[in-house]
């Protein structure tokens, strides 16, 4: 009897630590919409990662993306980025450094109140290009743009 | 580990700015202690939730190639003087964080 009973306020117990489970997702809703993409940033092709976070296909250059950041980075470590795109429908902005060992730096998943043009800060092993790859209207659009690294932001 | 963050949200006279910072290692797991010459573990934001009024108008997903004490600025249309928004984001240790703001 007393067993019975005590399996019984296990179960409640443990039902509970889901409901507060649940509670904590309605905090972050998107954990429940899309679940971080591991493979994509554990990817050292920059081809795999983009076909992941932004979808199958490929991009076409467009001169509707521009990525800002500066000519010469110092730092590395500390690259300001800024990718606007006058793209209508945009759903995502993907920032990749094709050189780093894992080449995509972050990824933007846009609901249409959001203007397209977001500005972050990424870090960058040596002198490359920034590829912006952004998604609209279900069809892939790419722009970059050359940044001399001076000192690497990477390294150990 | 002081796991802060700071939000600024206004009226620009167009549509509402945002800039956040959070205060964050961004650990990349690929860098090595000079003394001890072992790895430093990955430590890094793995995901941000930008809500508006409760909604989810923006997701940042993050991987370790973000820099340290990751800035983050956008607009958006459709709020007002007044409205929350709110930033709260996860990383891949378990930690989380956020904070809020009314837009000024």
């Amino acid at each position: 009897m007393d067993k019975t009973r005590r399996i019984i306020l296990k179960a409640t117990m443990a039902a509970g630590t889901l409901a507060v489970a649940a509670g904590a997702n309605l905090l972050t809703p998107s954990t429940v919409l899309a679940a971080w993409p591991k493979k994509a940033f554990k990817s050292n092709k920059m081809s795999e990662a983009m076909s992941i976070v932004a979808g199958a296909g490929k991009p076409v250059p467009s001169k509707d993306i521009t990525v800002e950041a500066p000519d010469i980075a110092e730092n590395g470590a500390v690259v300001s980025v800024k990718v606007t795109s006058t793209l209508p429908g945009v759903e995502t902005i993907s920032v990749f450094v094709p050189v780093n060992n894992f080449p995509l730096s972050a990824s933007y998943i846009l609901s249409d109140q959001v203007v397209p043009s977001i500005t972050g800060r990424i870090k960058m092993a040596k002198t490359a290009d920034i590829v912006a790859v952004v998604k609209a209207n279900g069809k892939l659009y790419t722009a970059k743009k050359a940044v001399k690294v001076t000192l690497g932001g990477c390294g150990g | 580990m002081a796991r802060k963050m700071k939000i600024r949200a206004w009226d620009n006279g167009k549509n509402i700015s945002i800039k956040a910072i959070i205060f964050h290692p961004m650990e990349t797991g690929m860098r090595k202690d000079k003394k001890t010459g072992k790895k430093i573990p990955g430590h890094y934001i793995t995901e941000v939730n930008c809500e508006h009024n409760g909604k989810n108008i923006l997701t940042c997903q993050w991987g370790p190639g973000v820099s340290k004490n990751p800035f983050l600025a956008f607009n958006f249309n459709g709020g007002k003087k007044g409205d929350t928004i709110k930033i709260s984001w996860v990383d891949n240790q378990g930690g989380k964080g956020g904070a809020s703001a009314k837009i000024s």
